[in-house]
């Protein structure tokens, strides 16, 4: 998604002159073009990201527009109080750009994973975290976050939209795919394991595939969600985030205040069970996010 | 009146009014406001002009920065009584709200402020308005690594418009600054930093503050700048003079009849 959102943010950065980019060292062969369309406006403030954020606060206080860009944990975890007090608490517009999302840096270990983020950042006051589940989805987000005033977080990892899949009208929850026995709400591009599940032997029509753009949800959850999970009684949610402050937590909480009774099941990220570390995928297996379990998963539930 | 003098008047006054606010609300932090306040009275009534910015890094010092805003029309005399009380914008900390006027950041948890000040400095980068930044900052605030990740950036960024001055007390949170974290050799830290160092030799007195000002704002160098001020927690009350216990003790009547007494009689 990197390549994509550089792509946004230089035709942004050209349009808009009160827009000013910061990174944390990062970016090599993803942001070279947003540093030469920024030009002074691009700034480089070193492997600081607690001064970055307060840094972001100030220039934003005297109207400016400021992205802060790390990878997902660097971003969001080393200046989390300067998220809470500087840029959240004060509705400062600062844009913290968070590269691979939930286990998206694989076999680089722990430290480079981010499968809190959300919980942390969407407990904060006005802010608003995007999260864009195809590299195709991430140019309409960048725009929708840009054009929204206040703290926003955009998580990014990497994803391909599955052939033939249309985007729908943006909105913070999309239905993907129509289906009659289950409903599935996944975030991010782990829900690409959802797509690639039904096609490992399964009916074609079997769940509604929701996707989840925009955390935390909205109070008033979607007519079609709701409706969905009255007529099928069965909730899989996945997503590459604990289960703690999650997708999981936060939709069973607006079903129950409906009374929309389920059965849910929520596959999310376990940590390190093993205490070993591998690729992406790796992860998503140790935590059953991978297809082949998520296609269990759906058969069973489907069976029920 | 000479300057001095006006200065002086201003700092009695406010004196009055922080004693009276922390004695009506039985609160604490006395110590740390009054180790600042000829700092602020300093840059609100004799150097910041319209168009300049303040960040209060040492946000517990709230009440010294209350009460040089009221004292100076940037809020109503009347916004004081409502201090410590529910529902206020004036709580022990400034506020986050940004419906305070003056006070652009709320503050209170050490080593952000001179980073939110170094972002509003370099704003005029970008906009081309002229203006300075004052940035005061505790001795604790310079425990802070973040401080030090913002010195940097001052610096290499040559932020020359960014003045910061240190309300350097010697006293912390619980214990002595040299007992506790070190910060000795201070000036050649700040100066190694690449900012233009100054060192106030007394805090608490208008002639070395403005002394201070003078040269540092007189420097075209390009560098962000430091003044190093050499002050006394609890300034001006005999009893809680370098005393840490009054950075959160609130006082009895006794104590605070004689505090009235004593700043008044300081200063006339």
């Amino acid at each position: 998604m990197r390549k994509e959102f550089s792509a946004s943010i230089e035709k942004i950065a050209s349009a808009e002159p009160k827009v000013i980019f910061l990174t944390g060292d990062l970016g090599f062969m993803a942001l070279e073009n947003v540093q030469a369309a920024m030009g002074t406006r691009f700034i480089n403030a070193g492997v600081s990201e607690q001064n970055l954020v307060s840094l972001a606060a100030g220039l934003a206080s005297q109207g400016y527009t400021v992205l802060c860009y790390s990878i997902a944990p660097f971003a969001v975890f080393r200046p989390a109080e300067q998220i809470r007090i500087d840029v959240c608490l004060h509705n400062m517009n600062v844009k913290i750009i968070g590269n691979g999302g939930g286990y998206g840096y694989g076999i680089m270990g722990a430290t480079h994973h981010a499968i809190e983020d959300i919980a942390v950042l969407s407990s904060f006051q006005n802010m608003k975290c995007y999260i864009p589940f195809c590299n195709e989805d991430v140019n309409e987000i960048v725009n929708v976050m840009m054009q929204r005033k206040g703290p926003s977080y955009l998580r990014m990892g990497f994803g391909i939209k599955p052939e033939g899949l249309a985007l729908p009208a943006y909105s913070g929850v999309r239905k993907l795919k129509s289906g009659k026995k289950i409903t599935i709400a996944g975030m991010g591009p782990v829900i690409l394991n959802v797509f690639k599940a039904m096609e490992m032997d399964m009916d074609a029509d079997i769940a509604d595939i929701f996707v989840v753009s925009e955390m935390p949800l909205a109070e008033e959850l979607p007519e079609d969600l709701l409706n969905s999970v009255e007529r099928t009684g069965k909730l899989l949610v996945v997503e590459e985030h604990v289960s703690r402050g999650g997708l999981g937590e936060n939709l069973s909480r607006l079903l129950l205040e409906k009374s929309a009774g389920c059965k849910l099941v929520h596959r999310f990220a376990r940590g390190y069970p093993n205490g070993l570390y591998g690729s992406q995928a790796y992860h998503q297996k140790m935590c059953e996010l991978d297809p082949a379990a998520i296609c269990k998963i759906i058969k069973e539930l489907s069976n029920e | 009146m000479s300057d001095i003098d006006k200065l002086r008047k201003i700092k009695t006054d406010c004196v009055q009014t922080l004693l009276g606010l922390y004695k009506r609300a039985n609160a604490g932090h006395i110590g740390a406001s009054l180790s600042c306040l000829d700092i602020l009275v300093c840059l609100f009534f004799d150097r910041m002009k319209a168009e300049d910015k303040f960040i209060l890094s040492k946000g517990h010092a709230a009440v010294a920065l209350y009460t040089v805003l009221a004292k100076s029309g940037r809020i109503p005399e009347s916004a004081l009584e409502s201090f410590y009380k529910d529902g206020t914008l004036l709580g022990a900390h400034p506020p986050c709200s940004r419906m305070l006027e003056g006070v652009t950041f709320g503050t209170g948890s050490l080593g952000h402020g001179l980073s939110l000040a170094a972002g509003i400095a370099l704003s005029n980068r970008f906009s081309g308005i002229k203006f300075n930044v004052y940035c005061v900052l505790s001795d604790g605030d310079c425990n802070e690594g973040s401080t030090w990740e913002a010195a940097l950036f001052a610096a290499h960024q040559k932020i020359s418009n960014l003045i910061v001055i240190i309300d350097n007390n010697g006293l912390q949170g619980f214990g002595r600054s040299k007992d506790v974290l070190g910060l000795e050799p201070f000036a050649k830290k700040w100066e190694s930093f690449n900012f233009e160092v100054v060192e106030a030799s007394n805090g608490n007195d208008f002639n070395s503050l403005l002394d201070a000002f003078e040269k540092v704002e007189n420097c075209d160098n390009g560098k962000p700048k430091c003044i190093i001020a050499k002050t006394v927690k609890g300034s001006g009350v005999s009893f809680m003079e370098d005393k840490m216990e009054w950075h959160y003790l609130p006082m009895s009547d006794d104590q605070y009849q004689k505090a009235v007494c004593e700043s008044g009689d300081q200063n006339a």
